[in-house]
């Protein structure tokens, strides 16, 4: 005789008919989110690490510039260039460009504008700064070095 | 005799559902990527008017940090050489903070300041007066042919001193004073109350074209 009788066994198999709808939860969480690169990036682009990260409240003033060696060397060379929207255009371009991207912003913003430099770390300094000498030309001396944060 | 057939199943089958969202989850998880405006801030000098020479600004050689960084990365840091940039975050920070010779109004920010900055000032007279506008001066000097990682990082260095000071005027930690956005009153007073007096004075000087780079 046993007293200690078998508990009915639990049941084994958890429920999963709620799946398919957290799924689909995350699914649109994602798909919300997600920004569809609507660039193609012609220039190498290995950010370097910085520590002193500070980001930017309004992302409206930001214009990205991409500076690297081209990714097609056998078309664009193995130099340095400068990627503003989706061409690559020379030093002497670099001032109709902020122009443009100037005055897609309302009046009281446009001496805010902030040029976000996305510079491969493989870029020499001579680039960058005539880059940075034809921003000066133009007022537009608000730049932000893009970089990724490092642990250290 | 016509039977009824036997009832279509009314139900969709419902059990890959689950498979078919966790295929498109993944390829979202996979294709995102969050959008980071994360960088070092820096604010270019005015341009320079042709016509018209720079004004000369009368600093003393002591007020001056140098950085110089040549074509092989490597540091000239107040005429001394090396390799590394290790220990030049307290060396600018000792720099700032040296009050060396402050005239009246620096004496009042001295005094303004907690005392763990305070304790930290060693008065040497070869080094900076103050770290007020006009008193203490940071300059990065590189070359054309300077790697730009190389830039950042020396220009990261100098940044992070003077957070650090900020931070520890207010008394939280640099990581903490850097995430202040300013967008409501009690974070702009604090971001204020950090650099009041202390304005960041890194100058980046225009690179030299001798050796290397294009």
């Amino acid at each position: 005789m046993s007293k200690f009788k078998k508990k009915n066994k639990v049941s084994e198999n958890i429920p999963t008919s709620a799946l398919p709808d957290i799924i689909f939860m995350l699914l649109f969480f994602f798909m919300v989110t997600t920004v569809l690169r609507e660039q193609e990036i012609l220039v190498e682009q290995r950010i370097p690490q910085a520590t002193q990260l500070q980001k930017l409240e309004k992302k409206s003033l930001i214009s990205y510039l991409y500076v690297g060696a081209p990714k097609d060397a056998s078309r664009y060379g193995t130099e340095p260039r400068i990627q503003a929207n989706d061409v690559l255009i020379g030093t002497n371009d670099i001032a109709q460009w902020v122009n443009q991207e100037r005055d897609k912003l309302s009046e009281a913003e446009r001496d805010q504008i902030t040029i976000s430099m996305k510079a491969d770390r493989e870029v020499k300094m001579g680039p960058i700064s005539d880059v940075q000498f034809e921003l000066r030309e133009v007022d537009a001396r608000r730049v932000l070095y893009a970089a990724v944060g490092r642990v250290d | 005799m016509a039977r009824k057939k036997g009832r279509m199943a009314q139900e969709v089958n419902a059990g890959s559902m689950a498979d078919i969202a966790f295929l498109l989850l993944i390829f979202f998880l996979v294709t995102t990527t969050i959008a980071s405006d994360k960088g070092v801030l820096n604010i270019l000098p005015p341009k320079q008017d042709p016509n018209q020479p720079p004004p000369e600004i009368k600093l003393n050689e002591r007020n001056i940090f140098n950085i110089l960084v040549n074509a092989n990365d490597q540091l000239l840091v107040e005429g001394e050489v090396r390799q590394t940039t290790a220990g030049l975050s307290d060396e600018i920070k000792s720099f700032l903070l040296n009050f060396g010779a402050p005239d009246e109004e620096a004496q009042a920010l001295f005094n303004s300041l907690p005392a763990s900055l305070r304790n930290q000032a060693e008065r040497d007279s070869r080094s900076s007066d103050h770290p007020m506008a006009g008193g203490a001066v940071i300059s990065i000097k590189t070359n054309r042919g300077t790697s730009y990682e190389r830039y950042l990082e020396v220009l990261d260095i100098a940044k992070r001193a003077y957070f650090e000071i900020y931070a520890e005027r207010v008394g939280i930690t640099a990581d903490q004073y850097r995430a202040l956005s300013g967008r409501n009153a009690a974070e702009k007073e604090l971001i204020d109350r950090g650099k009041e007096g202390i304005p960041m004075a890194i100058s980046i000087a225009e690179p030299d074209k001798i050796g290397g780079g294009n």
